[in-house]
């Protein structure tokens, strides 16, 4: 059955800028209607039964902050989703990048780190990662500890080990982890050129330049102002000639990026020209 | 089954379907008057295919522009939309679209009550949705939802559905406005 929302408008409003004001982390230029359903599907699975009582639960209750902040933000995610993408970093892109000396790249919503494990598998199958940095960052201190651990389920590695060989790979996948009755830890040396740290895409600034940024399914989250915003600091942290990659159904369209930015081939992967 | 209730002019007509559901829209959209004046959102429980475009696939059987949604287009009427594979699809007030790659829901994404709850909280009374055939019971929910805020609803007759379990879970819980097989939905949209 689905039940009128507990939390409507006016309320989502009042308890994102108190969040932000009390807590410090603003999600008030996120896309109201995806942030609407997840902040009433708190309320339905922790049984709040009003609007008051999740005001409560989180204006005073500082331990509770980071689950509100962990069921907000949706933290799914997968090993070489979309093969075809992963097809296109491996054969145009990351040998693009070898040319550098130094190769520096930004997964900005890291999440579990499921994509960073599989961006550094890339680097090393190209005989790069020796001289690559892979800066991985998420809102989230909880998820980012969890993709420090490079442990998931065995019962996904079927399932990512297609994505794997459908993207072009053609190593053994079994290689890069070792099983643990019902997980798997991926092995340390594909975590050894990481740099794991926090960082809030909605109020931290720019931290370095990388010749790419990958953002995939993370700007789907905000509204048209905050991703406007999110590009500027993209762009900024980008070097010319670097490439930005988004998730499948994301795009630079509707921005200024739009002007200086150019498509490669049909994926969502944009190099900056100038 | 029918109401003899004018219905309001519709916003947003949104087809759901899952397993069976594919054949009855290639007989639903190329049959649609080209003037119509609402938009079309179809879900549809998929493969996650990037080789093959459906926007591509139906463009080929209406002149009504068909488009695979992306991260915030704009639903405008006149228009064919379809949900893209694995991501849920919600909409916002300002009639655009916000894509969600969250938990699926009922085995499914996109889940088509997601979007069945979503557009009627927008659209209201203005939402017509059709659950066509399927296999499980994503979309009965949402249908009584929009169904109580005076949306019009529609099932497909399972028994002319190719799978007939998604109808019948919907019917098991609510009366739809109408349950009609395919050519009688043809004719009740274009009669919108």
């Amino acid at each position: 059955m689905i039940t009128a929302d507990v939390v409507g408008d006016e309320d989502l409003e009042l308890l994102l800028t108190e969040v932000a004001s009390v807590y410090g982390y603003d999600f008030t230029e996120y896309s109201k209607a995806s942030i609407k359903r997840r902040i009433n599907r708190i309320c339905l699975i922790d049984k709040h039964k009003s609007f008051a009582e999740l005001r409560y639960k989180v204006l005073n209750d500082q331990s509770y902050l980071s689950r509100f902040i962990e069921e907000v933000t949706v933290n799914v995610t997968e090993m070489f989703r979309d093969p075809t993408f992963y097809k296109t970093l491996k054969e145009k892109i990351i040998p693009q990048l070898g040319v550098n000396p130094f190769i520096k790249i930004w997964l900005a919503g890291c999440s579990t780190g499921e994509e960073v494990y599989s961006i550094s598998i890339l680097l090393h199958e190209a005989n790069l990662a020796h001289k690559a940095i892979i800066y991985a960052t998420d809102i989230n201190p909880t998820v980012l500890e969890k993709a420090k651990t490079g442990i998931y389920p065995i019962n996904y590695m079927k399932f990512y080990t297609e994505n794997y060989q459908n993207s072009g790979g053609t190593e053994d996948f079994s290689n890069y982890y070792s099983a643990n009755y019902d997980h798997v830890s991926f092995r340390e040396y594909l975590r050894k050129n990481i740099i794991f740290s926090t960082h809030n895409l909605v109020s931290d600034r720019s931290f370095n330049e990388f010749q790419l940024i990958i953002c995939r399914n993370v700007l789907i989250y905000f509204d048209k102002v905050l991703q406007d915003k999110v590009f500027n600091l993209f762009d900024g942290s980008l070097e010319t000639l670097g490439y930005l990659a988004l998730g499948s159904k994301e795009t630079i369209r509707f921005s200024n990026l739009n002007q200086t930015y150019k498509q490669i081939e049909k994926e969502k992967i944009w190099k900056k020209t100038r | 089954m029918e109401k003899n209730e004018i219905s309001p002019s519709i916003e947003i007509l949104i087809i759901g379907g899952s397993a069976g559901s594919f054949e009855v829209l290639l007989q639903i959209v190329p049959s649609l008057k080209l003037d119509i004046k609402f938009a079309v959102l179809i879900v549809l429980h998929r493969k996650n295919n990037s080789n093959i475009s459906i926007a591509d696939l139906f463009s080929k059987k209406t002149a009504i522009p068909v488009f695979e949604c992306e991260d915030k287009d704009n639903l405008l009427p006149g228009n064919i939309y379809f949900a893209p594979p694995d991501y849920h699809l919600l909409i916002e007030k300002d009639r655009t679209v916000c894509l969600d790659y969250s938990e699926k829901e009922n085995y499914s994404r996109p889940a088509i009550d997601i979007t069945f709850k979503s557009a009627s909280d927008i659209y209201k009374e203005k939402t017509a949705a059709i659950l066509l055939s399927g296999a499980n019971r994503d979309g009965a929910d949402g249908l009584k939802y929009i169904s109580q805020n005076y949306g019009t609803t529609i099932v497909q007759d399972p028994k002319e559905a190719e799978i007939s379990t998604m109808p019948k879970e919907a019917l098991k819980i609510f009366e739809p406005d109408y349950v009609l097989r395919s050519k009688d939905i043809i004719a009740l949209i274009n009669s919108f």
